[in-house]
């Protein structure tokens, strides 16, 4: 069998690497994704589907802008996938709020925030302090033990599901070659590129991206990169669907368009373990029913755990292999929050052949680790 | 449709549908009820608002959804009438009630 | 013993489900002087096979025939034995905790905890899915649904009845309307005419010398009497605008429409799965049966340590059977937890393992008989595959064309098996769509991965459970 031949494959078919490969494709590059199959670990499904902005970038200025720009290109990246794909994701970018429930956890928060702004070269943007009678300006239903939050204009959220659907409706409408159940088992070093073992055949192409989560890191050894990422467990509720009274995010808790109510955000060292856990889902739920006391009646229909990807520092990871040049590595937390930047500006960058200075801070020369050569 | 044997005995307890007085025999699940006094459907659907009811009436399906006493969703298939109960059929997706805070 | 009121924290053997499996299991444990508690989550014990045999006002013993009248004494001997017995009581989650398990059980909206060292799954058999074209319309139910509306409340029938599938409890169904003294208008019979002649020797000898045999032959002589039977139906589709209005058929070269306000539809029963899935124990398909099956071993032994399945929820094989593999369960039960060593169980089983093999032969030869057809598995088109999502056959099919390879991706692209049905009636739809669609196997293809709650709780309930300092550590993560 011949090898297929692609300007660029795409390892990963989760929200980085659907993202990173319908940038592609949009600039009419041949494209391959390469997906797993139907059980693999698929860190996008513990998504929440926010697209946040507020709190971000404590430690990494760098990270602070990346989701800033992200967060603006956002609605051309809706209506580029509506146009592409028919699927309308829903895209809200009304403002959010990180509600507290104690006053020192009011108090942390804005010292973090506070923090995060006051930065050296942090891209900064205003922010409010709300107290009770604040917050319930926004959620007439708020709980008592509502002690404040901090709101921005700058958060939103996505229909998660829909972006998915739509991201990989678009790649394929565009001409990209989905792959799935093609794990990689092996990635070479070529004259004129990769080569790279998949689902029983062969690939070859001119550039290879990394986007396999938490199977970037054994990817990444095949091609010089050593991408240190670990599983971290995030739990998710979901309540039947509702009418519709939350009409703002909040980082923990939100409404999508049809009504369901999603819970969040644990986030726990589990090794690879899915199983879900009774006391942090009650620890949720309590949080929960005491942020809006009248979803006490409602109903969980489903609870899942995912394992998301994480860095030593928590932020993501862009780099170019120096030993393998044509190989990247994207690898992050919030890939919603973060697909325009991935579809729009990275990509470019990753044709381009370099990525640009901005970038740096999210090479992995911060961790000193070594690289294999 | 469905009919009543005698041997099921009267239907004494009083309860409402939709707001209506009607006689509910005792021991029947809301969902017998429904089913019994002529409605085929006891709900619309949130997602596209279709006609729904009862199915597999053995807790399954989900199907059998309707509004007990103020709450919503509830599965009648599940649930033992009792008097002065007010059953009513439900459309698209449940409220969530500032006065269901207790 | 009676209900209990309150629960105890631990027990040596919970049982869960009140059909004959965990009837017989938890009669068979408590005589073995295991600490045992049997939850269910209807009011009155009895399963779906003996459904209301406590409560139904229909006690002329003929109305529903011996073999439901069978289940009195089943019933009779859990309330005299010594074990705990939970009506109303849902077990929605199961942890391990060191060898054995600690249980979430709501009752009446309030969540508890209960400890246990084994656990027997007896959670039975479901209707299996029949996506046909407005099979979603109001009006149309499972047989199953009609029978438990004769048992429980009396209710039969009326005008304007259409039955239409394929399967043995069809003719039981419609002996007992007919004792009732009531006829459906027709009887849609989908069983592939050639069918018949497709079983191997083995199973027809298998049958004719089983029990079902005469029974099978005294009922459809009833069952006749209760309506007109159409052969070789090999399409059907419901049709109306807010209910059933009329069933369209396809039978001997003609389609036909019949009028009709009521549509029972049944194609057989399959293991209610999603218990022994979220526990994660391990399933296999079954070609013959055309489902999902946990896989057990003799004993009812799962591949989850601490887990035994007991009855049609491990396999179908009847109600019978079900009873005797609830005895072999408890003597699994028993000798996993210490009380007995494997070969006491095996001279202790024998009698069991003997009934149920009994009951066993001729079964293959109704699942041979009666497998539906494929186009009351696959659907087409616009016809609803996951009732609660309202998803397509034809959305499935594109996101297969899309590169959907499994029911686990196929949630995420189309919220399909995301509804509080949580996949029961749509799981075997999807896999054999896909498997047909990408021109694989269901085995290959695999089956949705069910969680924890295995029935929608409330937020409340759920935010009752103990938390603790990690789980709180981990949600609200407050900085060091």
């Amino acid at each position: 069998m011949n090898p297929e031949e692609s300007d660029v494959a795409v390892i990963g078919g989760g929200l980085v690497g659907a993202a990173i490969a319908y940038g592609l494709v949009r600039l009419g590059k041949r494209v391959v994704m390469l997906d797993e199959g139907d059980i693999a670990f698929r860190a996008a499904r513990g998504n929440f589907g926010l697209v946040w902005v507020q709190g971000k970038g404590l430690g990494m200025p760098a990270y602070g802008a990346w989701t800033q720009l992200s967060a603006r290109q956002w609605p051309a990246l809706a209506e580029s996938l509506r146009a592409e794909s028919g699927v309308d994701v829903s895209l809200e970018q009304p403002g959010g709020l990180h509600l507290c429930l104690s006053e020192r956890e009011l108090e942390q928060r804005v010292a973090t925030m506070t923090r995060m702004l006051g930065q050296p070269g942090f891209e900064g943007y205003p922010f409010e302090t709300l107290d009770h009678a604040g917050v319930a300006r926004y959620f007439p239903q708020i709980g008592p033990s509502v002690v404040g939050a901090t709101h921005t204009l700058l958060d939103g959220h996505v229909n998660a599901l829909r972006l998915f659907r739509a991201l990989h409706a678009a790649f394929v409408a565009l001409g990209g070659n989905y792959r799935a159940n093609h794990g990689v088992d092996r990635i070479a070093r070529e004259s004129v590129g990769f080569a790279i073992d998949a689902g029983g055949r062969r690939h070859v192409s001119v550039q290879v991206v990394l986007a396999a989560g938490l199977g970037n890191a054994k990817l990444g050894d095949q091609v010089g990169l050593t991408v240190p990422v670990r599983p971290m467990r995030g739990q998710i509720i979901a309540l039947e669907r509702a009418r519709r009274f939350m009409h703002y995010p909040m980082g923990a808790l939100r409404q999508t368009d049809e009504g369901t109510v999603l819970i969040g955000d644990s986030q726990e060292e589990a090794g690879f373990d899915t199983t879900v856990g009774t006391p942090i889902l009650a620890t949720m739920a309590d949080r929960a029913q005491r942020i809006f006391p009248l979803l006490r009646d409602v109903r969980i229909t489903r609870t899942w755990a995912a394992l998301r990807v994480m860095s030593p520092d928590g932020f993501p990871i862009y780099e170019q292999s120096q030993a393998a040049p044509g190989a990247f590595v994207a690898s992050c937390h919030s890939g919603v929050t973060l697909a325009a930047a991935h579809a729009f500006d990275l990509v470019p960058q990753i044709l381009a052949g370099s990525l640009e200075p901005r970038l740096s801070a999210f090479s992995t020369e911060r961790f000193h680790v070594s690289k294999a050569v | 449709m469905f009919q009543r044997l005698s041997e099921a005995g009267p239907p004494t307890l009083p309860l409402t549908i939709d707001g209506n007085a009607a006689l509910a025999r005792p021991g029947d699940s809301v969902a017998a009820t429904l089913i019994g006094a002529g409605h085929a459907d006891c709900r619309t659907t949130p997602v596209s608002g279709s006609a729904r009811g009862p199915y597999c009436l053995m807790g399954i399906c989900f199907d059998c959804l309707v509004e007990i006493d103020g709450r919503p969703n509830q599965q009648g298939c599940m649930i033992e009438v009792q008097a002065g109960m007010q059953i009513v059929r439900q459309e698209g997706s449940r409220p969530v009630d500032v006065e269901a805070t207790r | 013993m009676s209900a209990v009121d309150a629960l105890k924290p631990s027990f040596e053997l919970a049982v869960i489900g009140a059909g004959p499996a965990g009837m017989a299991a938890a009669v068979a444990a408590a005589q073995r002087g295991v600490a045992t508690i049997l939850f269910d989550e209807q009011a009155s014990p009895g399963g779906q096979i003996y459904r209301g045999v406590t409560t139904t006002p229909l006690r002329r013993r003929e109305l529903l025939g011996d073999d439901y009248w069978h289940g009195q004494g089943l019933v009779d001997a859990l309330l005299g034995c010594a074990a705990d017995y939970a009506p109303r009581s849902i077990v929605w989650a199961v942890t391990r905790i060191g060898d054995g398990f600690e249980l979430a059980v709501s009752r009446d909206g309030v969540a508890h905890l209960v400890r246990v060292a084994h656990l027997i799954v007896a959670t039975g058999a479901q209707e299996r899915p029949f996506p046909i074209p407005g099979w979603t319309l109001p009006g149309v139910m499972t047989v199953g649904a009609a029978q438990i509306l004769l048992k429980t409340a009396g209710l039969v029938p009326g005008d304007g009845t259409v039955v239409a599938g394929s399967g043995p409890l069809l003719p039981l169904v419609l002996a007992q309307f007919a004792a009732a003294g009531v006829s459906v208008d027709a009887v849609l019979d989908t069983t592939p005419r050639d069918r018949r002649w497709r079983a191997a020797w083995r199973d027809v000898i298998g049958f004719a010398t089983s029990p079902y045999l005469a029974k099978g032959v005294a009922l459809l002589r009833r069952a006749r009497a209760a309506g007109r039977v159409v052969r070789g139906v090999e399409s059907l589709e419901a049709i109306g605008d807010h209910r059933i209005e009329r069933v369209r058929y396809r039978a001997g070269g003609q389609t036909i429409e019949l009028a009709c306000t009521s549509l029972l539809l049944h194609q057989g029963v399959v293991p209610n799965i999603n218990f022994a899935n979220a526990i994660g124990c391990e399933q296999r398909w079954d070609e013959v049966q055309a489902c999902f099956v946990p896989v057990v071993d003799a004993w009812g032994a799962s591949s989850v340590p601490g887990v035994t399945l007991a009855g049609d929820g491990a396999g179908i094989a009847g109600a019978r059977a079900a009873e005797a593999h609830g005895r072999i369960a408890a003597l699994n039960a028993a000798c996993a937890i210490g009380r007995i060593d494997p070969a006491q169980r095996a001279a202790a089983g024998a009698a069991a393992q003997a009934d149920r093999a009994r009951w066993l032969r001729g079964r293959r030869f109704l699942d041979v008989m009666y497998r539906p057809a494929p186009q009351y598995r696959i659907p087409v088109g616009d016809t609803v595959v996951c009732r609660c999502e309202e998803v397509t056959a034809r959305q499935v099919l594109e996101s297969v064309r899309l590169g959907c390879t499994g029911p686990n991706q196929m949630k995420s692209f189309l919220r399909c098996g995301m509804g509080p049905c949580q996949g029961r009636f749509c799981g075997l739809t999807v896999s054999e769509l896909i498997a047909k669609e990408r021109g694989s196997t269901p085995a290959e293809i695999g089956h949705y991965r069910l969680r924890f709650p295995i029935k929608p709780i409330t937020l409340g309930e759920l935010a009752s459970l103990p938390q603790t300092e990690a789980s709180e550590q981990a949600v609200v993560r407050l900085p060091k």
